[in-house]
């Protein structure tokens, strides 16, 4: 009986929405502004599996070596000297 | 700071989103990291000016969008060559759907202007909040909020809307008309 009094109150203001929105509508064509919520969910879904699909890849050694090869004080400095440019290699031996 | 152990690993951490953030933006894998490494260097010659504290994949996000910004004039080209090769393997590979799905999303991803796309991705993928990604983009926030607006409406038009066309109502209406008439 309580659901049945909220709906009853969300039936009224739904009514009023809707002589709203069809006056609206009488009004003006129907436009492409608002995005259907589905679309919407669809977009997310899609755009996070691309994403997460690079991701669970982790870290590619070449990385987890680029920052051990730099993270000792001779690196420091190379670092500092070589970090403006493209220089991506180690003179050193 | 200095480089410590911690700070260290947390670069690190970072690498994966950063490197599908590279893709998104690049479209391409090998381009992305280089753009990954340059970055880290980048990151690692200037980690005196990192602010203990302060959000650290926002601050090597800002790097990286900042490298590919500078550079992508010179690479697109090169990332449209890749394109084209792309659209070639996927004409062999046909039965692919899923797979086919997922590149015809890269695609439309790709269609969209830079600003929109990075925006989408940043909020929509890399999870950073509106704020942040004001702060990555170096723009106002309600900029962000319009830029991810015009992409989701972009790509909507481009996959859903055109799509929802040729497999909607009419096609239902012509099965129906078709069985009941054979």
């Amino acid at each position: 009986m309580k659901l049945q009094g909220l709906n009853s109150r969300g039936n009224v203001e739904k009514v009023m929405k809707d002589v709203k929105s069809q006056a609206s509508k009488n009004a003006a064509p129907r436009k492409p502004g608002g995005l259907n919520a589905e679309i919407q969910s669809r977009i997310g879904h899609q755009l996070r599996a691309m994403y997460d699909d690079v991701v669970r890849q982790g870290v590619p050694d070449r990385f987890t070596d680029l920052i051990r090869k730099l993270d000792g004080p001779t690196a420091q400095s190379h670092v500092e000297n070589g970090g403006g440019s493209n220089d991506q290699n180690d003179g050193r031996e | 700071m200095p480089l410590t152990d911690s700070l260290r690993d947390d670069i690190l951490a970072a690498v994966p989103s950063l490197r599908a953030f590279a893709i998104s933006l690049s479209g391409n894998s090998d381009r992305a990291d280089d753009l990954v490494q340059e970055t880290l260097l980048r990151a690692l010659a200037n980690i005196d000016s990192f602010q203990p504290g302060s959000n650290l994949p926002a601050w090597l996000f800002t790097i990286l969008r900042n490298l590919f910004r500078s550079d992508y004039r010179k690479r697109r080209r090169e990332v449209e060559d890749a394109e084209g090769n792309y659209a070639k393997t996927l004409k062999t590979h046909p039965s692919q759907g899923a797979h086919l799905e997922f590149e015809e999303f890269r695609a439309a991803l790709e269609k969209l202007p830079q600003d929109q796309r990075e925006a989408l991705i940043l909020v929509g993928a890399s999870g950073f909040s509106y704020e942040d990604a004001a702060a990555i983009c170096g723009c106002a926030v309600g900029t962000i909020k319009s830029r991810v607006n015009r992409a989701r409406s972009k790509l909507a038009a481009l996959l859903y809307v055109e799509g929802a066309e040729d497999f909607g109502p009419d096609e239902t209406v012509r099965a129906v008309i078709g069985g009941s008439g054979g």
